[in-house]
């Protein structure tokens, strides 16, 4: 069967959304400007766009894509474009055009690829740009997602997408921010940095309900993505195989947490047939990973931990409330919120009895930061409910209904206030 | 979405060394572009068993499945965005054989997965 045009336009769109955090890394790594490699990436494109459809696929696609954008990357620099971007001091373009020049491209490629992508994550979620614009950079240049889906998945208009990014590469240019990893203590914050955009981006999927934008659920996969990426270029690092774990198995429950007509179904009533057991095994195999790179888990372990003991049991009732009660014990101690603490009250309650849950629960009604957080009442209804407290449970439970803005769990927790009469 | 592709060839034949060595270098790029799920590599027929039903009526036979000209070698899981893009690790996954063991001759079948995805 003949390759049609638009055959080989879908194979090449394939061939770059596999390739481009690579070609913008390894570019970047040699002008030291990420902005600039993204544009030389996208300019090899725009020449395979043009070609390929007559010659075909080269069989090494990559390696071409990077010859094609070095050899534009020193027609620039010829043409003095890239000093006029105020990157080249006379020594450094000498360098840039030196490694540019280095024939052997695909040896040179796979050496530093792994450094060179660790690299463009590290640049993306840099401290100097702003939340939003680390996660927009982080999924346009790492995810290779163009700045339509990531307006769509993040329901703004794409102008703000583009805007945001755009600004975003100015900011790191300007502030000269050097394109490496960092070493020491210094990694420890940069990398935490990078585990928070990724995890943002999954929870921003997680959220989707039904009736939005498909390109919302597909953010869970982005993180995925780009948490098994890093997983892969920063190994000896437990938490980002604890965050790795999380989100394994967060996804592993994503077709069993809504119901038929998408009311969201709570972990405890979820069927477990319809937990997906192969990120279920990955999940679980990230978080061995993590513990067995020693010195205790950190928080996106422990919470993977915990996930991890609601994976293990085949029923809600063999669930080990005992280990999360302790586990959320330690998660408190490495991370505290009083949040944490009111999971910790709700394992405690399953574990040793909603006595002992209501009394820990009791503790956080005066918190200020879970003032107007539906869901501490919710939680002390449920205890009260098992007490038999039938009607400080219903008032409990429309105190939550009050207190929820989504109107799917408004109407669960009404139900469950309404179950407390007779 | 999910792909899974199975890979089938003339049975008895031993996949070279370097070809092994080279799809454990496709498995690792495909990890760092973030779309290896699983990858897994079978064992000859004689391993193996059929179990078939027809008629309502259940036959096990013992491999080796000497009838068949083509048996399942192996098969691999990634997570890719369009078809176009588990097509590409395929390409890539069969030039290793075209350059390793040029004397075989097989397929490579790609299906999407069914899977309980987030709400719709």
């Amino acid at each position: 069967m003949p390759v049609t045009a638009p055959d080989t336009h879908r194979a090449i769109d394939a061939v770059w959304r596999i390739e481009a955090a690579r070609l913008i890394a390894g570019l970047a790594r040699m002008v030291r400007d990420v902005g600039l490699a993204e544009e030389l990436a996208q300019d090899a494109l725009v020449v395979a766009l043009e070609r390929w459809p007559r010659t075909g696929i080269p069989d090494n696609p990559g390696a071409w894509l990077m010859a094609t954008a070095k050899r534009r990357a020193i027609d620039l620099l010829r043409r003095g474009k890239m000093l006029e971007r105020k990157h080249a001091e006379i020594g450094r373009e000498l360098a840039i055009e030196q490694e540019l020049a280095v024939p052997d491209i695909e040896a040179g490629l796979d050496d530093h690829v792994g450094d060179d992508l660790l690299s463009l994550m590290f640049a993306a979620c840099h401290p100097v740009l702003s939340t939003e614009a680390r996660v927009a950079l982080t999924l346009r240049l790492v995810g290779g997602l163009t700045t339509d889906e990531i307006a769509r998945a993040f329901l703004v208009p794409e102008t703000t997408i583009a805007q945001r990014i755009v600004r975003a590469k100015r900011t790191l240019a300007k502030a000269r921010v050097p394109f490496e990893v960092p070493r020491g203590d210094a990694l420890t914050t940069r990398l935490s940095s990078v585990l928070e955009v990724i995890y943002l981006v999954f929870n921003e999927g997680y959220s989707a309900t039904a009736g939005d934008d498909w390109m919302r659920p597909q953010l869970c996969q982005e993180a995925l993505r780009l948490g098994r990426i890093l997983a892969e270029l920063a190994r000896q690092e437990p938490e980002v195989h604890g965050l790795v774990a999380l989100m394994e198995i967060q996804a592993s429950r994503l077709g069993a947490r809504a119901g038929p007509s998408g009311e969201p179904v709570l972990l405890l009533d979820q069927n477990r047939a319809r937990w997906d057991q192969l990120l279920i095994r990955r999940g679980l195999a990230a978080l061995d990973r993590a513990e067995k790179l020693g010195g205790g888990l950190g928080p996106y372990g422990l919470q993977a931990a915990i996930a991890a003991c609601h994976a293990r049991a085949r029923t809600a009732e063999e669930t080990d409330w005992v280990r999360i009660a302790a586990i959320y014990e330690a998660l408190g101690k490495a991370m505290p919120s009083p949040i944490v603490e009111l999971n910790r009250a709700v394992a405690i309650g399953f574990a040793f009895g909603p006595a002992a849950g209501l009394a820990r629960v009791d503790q956080l009604t005066s918190e200020p930061a879970l003032k107007g957080y539906h869901l501490l009442p919710s939680v002390r209804g449920d205890l009260l409910r098992k007490l038999g407290r039938r009607d400080e449970a219903r008032a409990e439970f429309e105190r939550a209904a009050s207190l929820t803005r989504n109107a799917r769990e408004r109407a669960l927790l009404m139900a469950r206030a309404a179950e407390c009469w007779g | 979405m999910r792909f899974m592709t199975i890979v089938k060839g003339a049975e008895g034949l031993n996949p070279p060394a370097a070809l092994l060595q080279a799809i454990g270098k496709l498995r690792e790029e495909a990890t760092k572009a973030g779309a290896f799920v699983e990858m897994g590599g079978l064992l000859p027929s004689t391993t193996g068993a059929r179990v078939r039903l027809a008629d309502g009526k259940m036959t096990v036979t013992d491999g080796p499945f000497s009838e068949a000209k083509e048996v399942i070698g192996g098969y691999a899981i990634y997570n890719v965005r369009s078809k176009e893009e588990a097509l590409e690790w395929t390409r890539r996954f069969m030039n290793l054989h075209k350059q390793h063991w040029p004397d075989f001759e097989g397929e490579t079948e790609l299906r999407q997965m069914r899977e309980f995805g987030p709400p719709a």
